[in-house]
């Protein structure tokens, strides 16, 4: 769209008109999942004792993370229109590939490092690239690698560990850097902070730049809202996509290394069913499954919800045998309560 | 187009300096060339009888990239080799899949069929159908209580119950008051057998914990929330070995002071035993259970012996604290313990 014509705008044209600071923020996507987390925030404040303390606040914000990261691409990805179903077990495969390649060559831990993130960037290359030329549904691509992945990452587990798991790496050279970057603690006091939530930080300003400050975040939403208006206007779709989901591939590959270097060893079958909470997180922060509508830091307040509602419900103590079903209402009422505010807001905007 | 041909080269340049790196950058510490000089040579073996090739095969109800199936795996096939035995393994956690699994093996004409009884129900049907095609079955690790009515020759596994019950009598021995039981797989009836029998024998308070298995951050970041929920709890009991490393590190990051105990060995629970972080585990046996089903078969096929008198066979629990677990080590590092 910036490559059209300035348009002969007359003075009364409404995308010029200047709106109040409240309506600006009215009309935020995030907004409704921000009020849908403090209200999940407020209740377990109320009804768990120990979720206020600073340790347990810590503790939510790790399980946050560890969602968040993942969920800022993939709600870019949704922005653009598209769904990865196989990012869950990219993270695996990513982990997979530096523990083992390090392991079998005896390499330095860094190289095995590097080599996983060339093969999951080249992971996410390949859904982009399937997807823009078999012009098949994002679904039934994302599906195929997803199980292609899963399998492979089992079948190649087996034939070089000969087990399930990869050998641990912990007494390698490299190991000791290579944690304090991807798996290491910040202690402030008495708490301790995961260098996660950096990463997960560092990710959302970066995506939020470049959604809303860059050439590259104006295509994201034009393809995500109507590809072939985009592509008539020279937006260039299928670079753009596969920049998308090259994105899933390198969160994937931040992910899976914390996943290595905090448990030293990884079981091949994990994984699976992941790729369903990133995109949960990024639907209750707003961002519309049909594409072309949502933010960074929306995804942000869904991994949040996530995850205080999942470890709110161990605060509370409440029944486990039920775990499940509260963590389904809970994210229900959440993401209800977003949707009412949205309507809300659109409606007095 | 240009562009895109210099990201190529780009790409190109990276591998290439990547490469190069992994030339010169290695490792003086760990790794395979570790493995390789620790390894003494294990002998693969070769058969040692000289009855016809049967062909046995083994249906088991495990999920994708499990440990513990593996090592069930190695054991069956060690004795596979040893019996002169064609061995097949298939598997699957949905009981509908694991049924026609079953029935394709009857289809194939098998000799023998080795098969769990995670879901009763769904196997009672394929299983009687092997017995009225005149194959041999044996069932392993769950099922116990079902494998005779459904004619099966002998079940070999681990009681739950009473491994569960052996886990509470070790937590009243070490003088624990509330206990923590942390189940990676809701709905699953052994994880669920376990926890129950642990309940009944403990004198102290146990609590069950349900977590996503296939999500380890998910894994510490509950535990961590239980412990800092519950600064009471002594001990935690994981029921899988990934999960024991993973409740320690849960343990740290809240700052308690409670002993991680857990069922099943590898090799990582084996050093941590050694050095006392986790307190005993109590293990089933797997690579026994893989191991005795097949040559059970064979037995029955070459001889018609029959063990356990109609009762099962029981492979655990065991219980490894610290001084055996430093003899099981490496048994842990070559996937058979």
């Amino acid at each position: 769209m910036t490559a059209t014509a300035p348009a002969p705008a007359p003075a009364q044209d409404e995308r010029l008109i200047q709106r109040s600071v409240l309506r600006k923020l009215l009309g935020r996507p995030e907004l409704g999942s921000v009020v849908g987390a403090i209200a999940v925030f407020v209740f377990f404040s109320i009804v768990a004792d120990s979720f206020l303390r600073a340790s347990s606040l810590s503790t939510v914000l790790y399980a946050a993370s560890t969602i968040g990261i993942m969920a800022v691409p993939v709600a870019l990805l949704m922005i653009g229109g598209e769904f990865d179903l196989s990012a869950g077990v990219l993270v695996t495969t990513s982990a997979l590939v530096s523990s083992m390649f390090s392991y079998q060559m005896t390499a330095n831990i860094w190289v095995g490092v590097g080599v996983s993130l060339l093969t999951t960037l080249a992971l996410g290359a390949f859904n982009g690239f399937m997807l823009t030329r078999t012009k098949l549904p994002s679904f039934i691509i994302t599906l195929g690698t997803f199980l292609m992945l899963t399998g492979l990452n089992l079948g190649f587990t087996k034939l070089i560990s000969g087990t399930v798991s990869t050998k641990s790496i912990a007494d390698m050279e490299g190991f000791a850097s290579a944690k304090k970057v991807f798996a290491s603690q910040l202690t402030l006091g008495s708490v301790n902070l995961k260098v996660t939530i950096l990463w997960w930080f560092g990710l959302i300003a970066l995506a939020t730049w470049i959604l809303l400050r860059t050439r590259f975040g104006n295509w994201i939403f034009a393809v995500g809202g109507e590809a072939d208006a985009a592509r008539a206007v020279g937006v260039p779709v299928y670079k753009t996509k596969i920049g998308l989901y090259m994105g899933v591939a390198f969160a994937a590959w931040i992910s899976g290394q914390h996943l290595l270097f905090s448990f030293d060893v990884v079981q091949s079958g994990e994984g699976v069913g992941n790729e369903l909470i990133y995109i949960i997180a990024a639907v209750i922060g707003g961002c519309l499954i049909t594409g072309g509508y949502g933010s960074a830091i929306g995804s942000a307040v869904g991994a949040f919800i996530f995850g205080m509602t999942s470890k709110g419900i161990v605060y509370a103590e409440w029944n486990p045998d039920w775990f499940k079903f509260f963590l389904g209402a809970m994210l229900l009422l959440a993401t209800l309560l977003n949707a009412w505010v949205r309507k809300r807001a659109e409606a007095t905007a | 187009m240009a562009r895109v041909r210099t990201g190529v080269r780009a790409i190109g340049a990276v591998l290439a300096a990547v490469l190069g790196a992994s030339l010169v950058g290695c490792s003086s510490t760990g790794g395979k060339r570790a493995e390789d000089a620790r390894k003494a040579a294990s002998a693969q073996g070769k058969a040692a009888v000289n009855t016809p090739r049967w062909k046995f095969a083994m249906i088991t109800h495990s999920g994708d990239g499990d440990t513990f199936w593996d090592i069930v795996q190695s054991g069956a096939k060690q004795a596979a080799v040893k019996d002169n035995i064609d061995f097949l393994y298939s598997h699957s956690d949905q009981g509908q899949q694991q049924a026609q699994f079953v029935q394709a093996a009857i289809d194939q004409k098998v000799d023998g069929i080795v098969v769990t009884l995670a879901k009763p129900d769904a196997m009672k049907d394929v299983v009687a159908k092997a017995a009225k095609a005149g194959i041999p079955v044996i069932t392993v690790n769950s099922g116990s209580e079902k494998s005779k009515e459904y004619g099966a020759l002998t079940h070999i596994g681990q009681d739950e119950t009473i491994a569960g019950e052996a886990v509470g009598e070790e937590l009243n021995k070490r003088g624990r008051k509330k206990a923590l039981c942390v189940l990676h797989e809701q709905g699953n009836v052994g994880h669920e057998q376990r926890c129950a029998g642990t309940k009944k024998a403990f004198k102290g308070e146990l609590q069950n914990l349900y977590v996503t298995g296939t999500n380890m951050p998910d894994v510490q970041s509950s535990i961590e929330a239980k412990l800092q929920a519950d600064k009471s709890i002594d001990a935690v009991v994981t029921l899988g070995a990934p999960f024991a490393d993973t409740a320690v590190k849960a343990k740290g990051s809240a700052g308690s002071s409670a002993e991680v105990d857990t069922f099943d060995l590898n090799a990582k629970v084996a050093a941590e035993l050694k050095d006392g972080t986790l307190g005993f585990a109590v293990d089933q046996q797997p690579y026994l259970q893989g191991y005795e089903a097949v040559d059970l078969l064979w037995l029955y096929k070459y001889n018609g012996d029959v063990l356990g008198g109609g009762l099962p066979v029981l492979t655990g629990p065991q219980i490894i604290t610290k001084d055996a677990a430093a003899k099981l080590e490496d048994y842990t590092k070559r996937g058979t313990r």
